[in-house]
């Protein structure tokens, strides 16, 4: 590290680039705070692009809700250590709404069924419920809730999505489903999402598109294609297909890693900068010292140092194994950067149950970092470990994001107060 | 269904005799309740001994192994590398076992050059640093799978017939005499009669409880041991601790990887066992003794085989176990109390074994049926079957390199299996009059045994088997389901670290994205 450039202030660092970091960065600018985040924007790819609030609860019992807000309240009485249970559901719809805001204000409109869940279809071709869906989902969640009539299109060289698989899971419900295989236009061999939605940033790539499935289309009153309508102009290409097919066209998300994590992740890369948010997105937090006079000092880099961030206040939001915010060792499991308690199973034959698919879940996945009701990491007698340090998103303790399909529900309200009690203690 | 011969099980010694009786021109039909090597012939090491582990404790077994050894290494060539084996004591190890060795494996004829310490070291540079004595002998590695596939594969060329999940559920019995046999397909629910002139009950740790449908009592004891998969090949030879047998005394190469076992804990029953992080942290200690980077190493997969053991379950000391005899039985039931003049009972024995325990009870058959008819399978070579050729590491990558065909897609990325690959398997399974899913062809291929350990594959290759209509509706679900129950077992004993992070994407992409567990039925056998 050289040069007094490389070093920043800030009042509030955010430390992770996942659907936490980017909520709590959204907030915190929004609120007039200055802002820095650091972190690693990759897992973020890995999102399925469905906003799940809340759609299964209890866990063991599996079942799942239509209204999120009810299995809400349910579970907070249930799970009174459930980070939920810090918020109040106006807090929660709250974050919700002005995080669709954004997504909205970066061109990519989310829709939501009124205040109830939606449900959507998957890939290996299962229903999934969830909270809300990008826009270019929208007719299939309409679709698959009347039956009507629909082709499936899937390509040749698309490894992973095949419209048959779909429609013959989803046959018991939906027998009117047809599907047929094309050629993706302009690429051959093997094809990868990526790059089939960036081909479709162009009007050509998706008038050819649009003509390879017109023959099919036969009594088709919907068409479902494998979400690569292109990365960052989804509203023009949706329409374009529309235009061109003259029936409702909509997206079903791919394996992961998707292009509909991709969108989020570029959106939030371009629109947070433009709001005032110093973002490192190739960067990682390398070093961190709680200052004896309050406030952090963190050195960040991708290997070497390369800056240097003073702030008032941090928000943890480094997610989990995958991303690197907790790790485990066969004795045991830490949080990563500020060395945090982590409440965890007493022994590591409790970490996993044998089954993969057991009822109530594998208890390793209710580990993490326990908060205070002002999202302050705690120590074991339930006291804050700092007053300056807040933390948000899959890393808390108490919660199983997968199996109560609450991931980005939680990611963004969870940020939404974290922000709110890290603005408090600034003012 | 009308047959000579019904053998019951599926695993090296049921798909060996299937072989050997094929080649003697008798018809045969095996019955298999889950899919090839689904017990201790699927749940071992892979190990061909030299015979000296067994010098101190069952010489006979010993002897068995050597002659055995050397002759799979001329017939068998391409399922063995030829790696070499060596047996090893570190400091505080036995001394008088270490002194008595070299006499006792030249008693039983066994080959076991002693090596300066230094020597052993150089020539395998992740042997600890106190090696007191080491022995250099003709150990080689076997894929147990490529073994029984290609015995299976050549049999069924003779004319044989192979019932994958077909469970013997009883025998019809008239005068002495088993008239059929009744089977039941475990995954359609339907029932089928098979009638024999003979039936043999080659169903390795459940030979017991199949002898006791035909009246017969087979006593047994189920000693189960568990292995671990590194994650990349830590020795070229196999290592063995030389030492009375116990936890974690060797490390087996396995093309890409090395495995070690094992533990001997007795159980109950042959069903529904799994590997235990209590086993795995007592074998890593111990494996840890001979070659310290197995206490940090990255291990991917964990699996377990019951032995099946001769004698009585209810004999106390499981510690005994280790040193029940590792040499086979076979049993004429005409000559035991229940008087049945066409069942045989083969069990017991081992991998290296298996063509001598095929061989002895193809020569019963035949006797018993008044058959003039020599086991060939002493002299010929074991045919390299297109069916079996998927199970070897590197052989996909390679093919699909040279081939380079733009439209092939690897369907499983770590291990490199391509599409066409996948077909192929496929095409042998309805060969073979199976069905094709996704364990069926895990088992015949590297599909899911890389680093993702499924994650991406299992849907890849669901994906492709829908495309292509050789799944029915709904059974996109049913073979993603179980095909990742099974390989978790495999992988959660071992969750911590990076595997811990992969177990994560796994469990967010199958049940948070495609909610898998919801609605599922509860976890059949293992």
């Amino acid at each position: 590290m050289n040069g007094e450039d490389r070093s920043e202030t800030c009042d509030v660092m955010i430390v992770g680039a996942g659907m936490a970091g980017m909520a709590a960065a959204l907030f915190a600018a929004q609120r007039g705070l200055t802002v820095v985040q650091i972190g690693l924007a990759g897992e973020i790819n890995f999102a399925s692009g469905m906003l799940d609030l809340l759609a299964v609860h209890p866990v063991a019992a599996g079942r799942v809700w239509a209204d999120p807000w009810a299995a809400m309240a349910r579970l907070c009485a249930d799970e009174p250590q459930h980070p939920y249970a810090r918020l109040t559901p106006a807090a929660i719809h709250e974050a919700m709404s002005g995080f669709m805001g954004f997504l909205e204000r970066t061109g990519y409109p989310y829709v939501t069924h009124g205040t109830t869940n939606l449900e959507m279809i998957t890939p290996a071709g299962t229903v999934k419920t969830t909270y809300a869906v990008p826009h270019t989902m929208r007719h299939g969640t309409r679709a698959l809730a009347d039956g009507r009539p629909c082709l499936l299109v899937d390509f040749n060289g698309l490894k992973g999505y095949s419209a048959r698989q779909i429609a013959m899971g989803l046959a018991p419900r939906w027998p009117s489903l047809r599907t047929v295989r094309l050629d993706f236009p302009g690429i051959g061999g093997e094809l990868y999402p990526e790059r089939m939605a960036r081909s479709l940033e162009l009007a050509d790539a998706r008038r050819k598109l649009a003509r390879a499935i017109q023959p099919h289309l036969g009594d088709a009153a919907a068409v479902g294609l494998p979400a690569v309508l292109s990365v960052s102009s989804t509203l023009q290409a949706l329409a374009d297909l529309q235009d061109a097919l003259r029936v409702p066209v909509f997206e079903i998300p791919t394996m992961l890693p998707a292009v509909t994590g991709l969108r989020l992740r570029e959106g939030c890369e371009q629109h947070l900068p433009a709001m005032g948010v110093r973002a490192h997105y190739q960067q990682r937090v390398l070093r961190v010292r709680h200052l004896p006079e309050g406030g952090w000092l963190f050195d960040a880099g991708d290997q070497a140092v390369a800056r240097r961030i003073r702030s008032r206040a941090a928000i943890l939001c480094s997610g989990r194994f995958f991303s690197h915010g907790l790790h485990a060792e066969r004795t045991g499991i830490r949080e990563t950067i500020f060395g945090l308690p982590v409440t965890q199973p007493a022994r590591r034959s409790d970490w996993h149950h044998w089954d993969l698919l057991h009822a109530p879940g594998h208890p390793i996945n209710r580990a993490g970092v326990p908060v205070d009701s002002r999202f302050r990491p705690v120590d074991d007698s339930s006291q804050p470990v700092y007053p300056d340090l807040f933390a948000a998103g899959s890393i808390l303790a108490h919660q199983d994001w997968v199996r109560q399909k609450c991931g980005s529900g939680l990611a963004i309200a969870t940020a939404w107060g974290a922000v709110g009690a890290c603005q408090a203690f600034i003012d | 269904m009308r047959t000579q011969v019904l053998i019951i099980g599926g695993g090296v010694s049921g798909t060996g005799l299937a072989r050997d009786l094929a080649l003697r021109g008798v018809a045969c039909v095996l019955a298999e309740k889950r899919d090839i090597n689904a017990g201790a012939s699927g749940g071992n090491h892979g190990l061909l001994h030299s015979g000296a582990r067994y010098v101190a404790s069952d010489p006979a077994a010993a002897r068995e192994c050597r002659s055995e050894n050397r002759r799979l290494k001329k017939l068998a060539a391409h399922c063995i590398e030829d790696a070499g084996g060596l047996f090893v004591a570190v400091a505080g190890d036995d001394e008088r076992y270490i002194a008595e060795f070299p006499s006792l494996c030249s008693r039983c004829g066994i080959s076991a050059r002693p090596l300066p310490p230094d020597e052993a070291r150089a020539m395998e540079p992740a042997l600890a640093e106190n090696v007191i004595a080491a022995f250099a002998v003709d150990d080689a590695t076997i894929d147990p799978f490529k073994l029984s596939l290609d015995n299976i594969a050549s049999a069924l060329r003779s004319g044989g017939r192979l019932l994958r999940h077909h469970q013997v559920v009883g025998f019809d019995i008239n005068a002495g005499r088993i008239r059929s046999a009744r089977l039941r397909d475990v995954l359609t629910g339907r029932s089928r009669r098979v009638e024999a002139d003979l039936v043999v009950n080659a169903a390795g740790a459940w030979a017991g409880q199949v002898a006791a449908l035909a009246g017969a009592t087979v006593a047994m004891r189920y000693s189960k041991g568990s292995l671990l998969v590194t994650q990349s090949r830590i020795a070229h030879r196999v290592l063995n601790r030389l030492r009375p047998p116990g936890n974690g005394d060797i490390l087996v190469p396995g093309g890409t990887v090395s495995i070690l076992g094992t533990t001997s804990e007795r159980v109950a029953s042959p069903d529904a066992i799994r590997p235990e992080i209590h086993e795995l942290d007592a074998i890593i200690a111990e494996g840890a003794a001979m070659v310290p980077l197995l206490a940090s190493t990255r291990y991917i997969r964990a699996y377990c085989g019951v032995r099946p053991l001769l004698g009585d379950a209810n004999s106390p000391d499981d510690r005994s176990d280790r040193n029940v005899s590792r040499g086979f039985v076979l049993i004429d039931h005409e000559r035991q109390p229940e008087k049945l003049a066409n069942l045989i009972t083969v069990t017991g024995g081992k991998l290296t074994t298996y063509r001598l325990m095929a061989e002895k009870a193809g020569d019963m058959v035949c006797g018993k049926l008044a058959l003039e008819s020599p086991c060939r399978t002493r002299l010929e070579t074991l045919p390299d079957t297109v069916e079996a050729r998927w199970t070897e590491p590197g052989l996909a990558p390679r093919l699909w390199l040279r081939r380079d065909d733009p439209e092939d897609d690897l369907l499983c990325e770590c291990e490199m299996v391509p599409q066409s690959a996948v077909e192929e398997i496929v095409r042998g399974l309805r060969r073979q009059g199976g069905r094709p899913g996704l364990t069926a062809i895990g088992l015949r291929s590297r599909v899911g045994k890389g680093p993702c350990q499924g994650t991406f594959c299992s849907q890849r290759v669901t994906a492709r088997l829908c495309d292509r209509r050789h799944l029915g509706d709904q059974e996109g679900v049913v073979e993603l389901r179980a095909f990742l129950r099974e390989r978790w077992r495999g992988q959660q004993p071992l969750l911590w670290d990076e595997s811990l992070a992969q177990a994560e994407l796994l469990e967010a992409m199958h049940c948070g994205f495609f909610g898998l567990e919801l609605g599922a039925p509860p976890p059949g056998d293992p």
